[in-house]
């Protein structure tokens, strides 16, 4: 049982709180709030004729294939991001774990491309791997490779993907290093001591330690690829081809400014929102429950 | 939300700006031009200022074309709608649908007892910003139409000859071939803007219908007709071309221009307002007129315009509409528009305009210059050239490109591809209509 903590002051309290109060009502709850009016309306882009149509809107974008495509697309790609951007940092922190010497040097190295902005980091995949003039597209083609993110939705996927969890790469990279550095030496001596070789030690000891670090940056790096990486989409693809690479944050966008279907934009931005806040809380609610704080 | 943090951050500049101002009154005007065709906006800004005390222009760049329409939309619902805001082509139907917000500038002109005089300005153009009963609703300023460019080295590479564009979609088809076939490039032949350029303009130039109520302009709710034999066939021929690269699909805007200034393609059809680049790549190039579809009858006929017009927002003060009356006035003025056409590559709006560019000589030292506007100026527009208008032509657009990919990648023939670009267009276009 935690003790209770009472303050004496009945009013304090509360000021102390106001400002982040206040923030989170002016920036969360009031846009979210016309959001949802909004995204029962039907109007036209200048707003001089609008029509209350409760659940119209969200009826519609439902029952749209596009949407549901978006879904699937959305599923894959955060997957895949998060797959990889994890994947690749953690093998990389026991690599750099395992340096002697300028492990400082390496450590900063990895850290650089977080400075990177979303928008420019798509820039430079886009001209890597343009299919005419990039670097590493004249490689594949080398190679015997068929490469065409323009037409190619597979190939799109790909380059966006790479793309997006380079970026995130560095930060996971990160919270690793330090997630590895609690990891209390004298066990995995123990194990060494015991006859476990260097794979079977990372499987027993090192990932499970390591799993707060792991469940945190899951939760992060989910809500990166699904809100963080619309800039890149915007820069890469821009949804292309077909619809091969639409996420539904790029959908919202695209619907809203670009068609200048703010009803439907809204309604999506509002499901958008519901999405997250289930998938927030499933997991926490179950996924941390398996998870050994140590 | 963030665009109409936008629009206040602008409408308190300009609220400060007013403050400091004397007499004239100021009339702002958000555009989307940038590098050279920037310096146009400013220069023609500054000098309109400079002849006269009364009024005075503030242009504020605004983004993208599409950036700049959705900073007007968000700024007039936050009732902070700038006084002039240029729309691209494509956006014309939207702020047409938008009556009650816009004020057609024809009504701009005449209540500030100023004659406007439509036989002046060139026909296709006045055509296509006007309302059906012909009342004049924007100002055209940068027009653009398009045309085909080669790269006369690789012509010469694949034993063509240097001096003769091809003039028809089959000689594009028979000379991409050779290029490819000879070793010449890469690739024969590329496009931007394939909605544009494979469809709209494609119709007009044809003659044949791109959908009914007279391709929008009507109003209603018009039906898509590109699914017609002549589209199928061109289309198909472009697939089939992409098969082995011959056509080579650069994207839905105007990136394939890289591959051409990279000489990996040898012929590319594009806006003429991309010949700027071109010019500056130093490459060895040479423009022809559109090409046309041989089985059509009466092709060519006239190409549409593109690029962007200016509208003016309502519910301004007398005193403003008249500072604007006296803006277009200045705008229409020969020296002005010979300016913009020569400094930027657009196609001068006024007859007068083009006239004088003529005489100056300005065609004979820049061969090509005068194309766009003989495609436009050629024949009397007929029901199917007078240009496409739909409330929600991005969204049909942003439609056909995706179903082009399909087929481009194979997965879809022309057929499929175009059956499932007017049946969704369809859909989207009753959906924005309410028909």
């Amino acid at each position: 049982m935690t003790p209770r903590v009472v303050f004496p002051n009945k009013v304090l309290p509360y000021l102390l709180v106001a400002p982040q109060l206040a923030i989170t009502l002016i920036f969360f709850y009031w846009p979210a709030g016309q959001a949802l009016y909004q995204s029962m309306l039907k109007e036209d882009p200048f707003g001089l004729k609008s029509k209350f149509v409760w659940f119209d809107n969200f009826a519609k974008v439902l029952s749209q294939p596009a949407y549901v495509n978006s879904i699937k697309v959305t599923v894959v790609f955060s997957v895949a991001t998060a797959a990889v951007a994890m994947g690749v940092a953690l093998l990389l922190a026991v690599m750099a774990e395992k340096v002697v010497r300028s492990k400082g040097f390496y450590r900063t190295l990895m850290i650089w491309p977080y400075a990177v902005a979303p928008a420019i980091a798509g820039m430079l995949f886009l001209f890597m791997f343009n299919p005419s003039i990039g670097s590493v597209a004249v490689l594949l083609r080398r190679l015997g490779l068929h490469w065409d993110p323009v037409l190619d939705g597979t190939d799109a996927m790909i380059l966006l993907v790479v793309a997006a969890s380079w970026k995130q790469i560095s930060y996971n990279f990160l919270f690793f290093v330090a997630g590895l550095q609690a990891i209390p030496k004298s066990l995995i001596e123990a194990a060494a001591i015991d006859g476990a070789g260097e794979t079977k030690r990372f499987w027993t000891i090192v990932f499970p330690l390591l799993a707060p670090t792991t469940f945190f940056l899951l939760v992060i790096n989910t809500t990166y690829a699904f809100f963080d990486t619309f800039g890149i989409v915007h820069a890469v693809t821009g949804g292309g081809p077909g619809k091969a690479t639409e996420t539904l944050v790029y959908k919202v966008y695209n619907d809203g400014f670009v068609n200048l279907l703010l009803g439907s934009s809204a309604a999506q931005s509002v499901i958008l929102m519901v999405i997250v806040i289930a998938l927030t809380a499933i997991q926490f609610r179950y996924v941390e429950r398996k998870v050994h704080y140590g | 939300m963030k665009f109409h943090g936008f629009a206040a951050a602008a409408a308190t500049l300009t609220l400060f700006s007013t403050t400091t101002a004397f007499a004239a009154t100021q009339i702002t005007w958000w555009h989307a031009m940038t590098g050279a065709n920037a310096e146009v906006v400013d220069k023609i800004s500054k000098d309109f200022n400079a002849s006269q005390k009364d009024y005075e222009i503030v242009p504020v760049f605004k983004g993208t074309y599409p950036e700049a329409l959705n900073a007007g939309i968000a700024a007039f619902r936050a009732k902070q709608a700038p006084d002039i805001i240029q729309v691209f082509d494509v956006g014309t139907g939207v702020m047409m649908a938008a009556e009650g917000a816009v004020k057609p500038v024809a009504e701009v002109l005449e209540g500030a007892g100023m004659k406007f005089d439509k036989s002046q300005y060139l026909p296709g153009i006045v055509g296509y910003y006007s309302k059906p009963d012909g009342t004049m609703l924007s100002f055209p300023y940068n027009s653009s139409s398009p045309i085909l460019y080669y790269n006369k080295d690789i012509f010469k590479k694949a034993g063509l000859d240097e001096n003769t564009p091809p003039k028809t979609w089959n000689e594009v088809w028979d000379m991409a071939k050779k290029i490819k076939t000879s070793g010449a490039a890469a690739c024969g032949y590329t496009s931007t803007w394939l909605t544009w350029i494979h469809l709209e303009n494609f119709a007009a130039w044809n003659n044949v219908p791109w959908a009914t109520n007279q391709n929008g302009l009507e109003g209603g709710t018009p039906e898509l007709k590109i699914n017609a034999p002549i589209y199928v066939n061109h289309f198909q021929a472009l697939a089939d071309l992409a098969k082995d690269g011959t056509f080579k699909y650069g994207g839905r805007t105007s990136e394939a221009k890289q591959l051409f200034l990279a000489g990996e393609c040898g012929i590319m059809t594009e806006s003429s307002g991309g010949l700027g680049d071109i010019v500056k790549s130093g490459m060895n190039y040479g423009i022809g007129q559109l090409p046309y579809d041989s089985d059509a009858k009466g092709a060519p006929q006239n190409t549409t315009p593109g690029g962007a017009s200016l509208w003016v927002f309502g519910g301004k003060t007398d005193e403003q509409y008249k500072g604007i009356a006296a803006f277009f006035t200045y705008l229409s003025q020969t020296d002005v528009q010979q300016y913009l056409h020569e400094k930027s590559g657009y196609l001068p709006v006024t007859l007068a305009a083009y006239e004088a560019t003529k005489k100056s000589g300005f065609y004979e030292k820049n061969p090509g210059r005068e194309t766009p506007i003989l495609q436009m100026m050629g024949k009397e527009p007929t029901e199917n050239s007078k240009g496409v208008r739909l409330p929600n032509l991005p969204q049909v657009r942003d439609i056909q490109n995706e179903e082009f990919e399909n087929m481009l990648a194979g997965k879809e023939t022309a057929q499929q591809a175009l059956d499932n670009a007017v049946e969704r267009g369809n859909a989207a276009i009753k959906e924005a209509t309410g028909g």
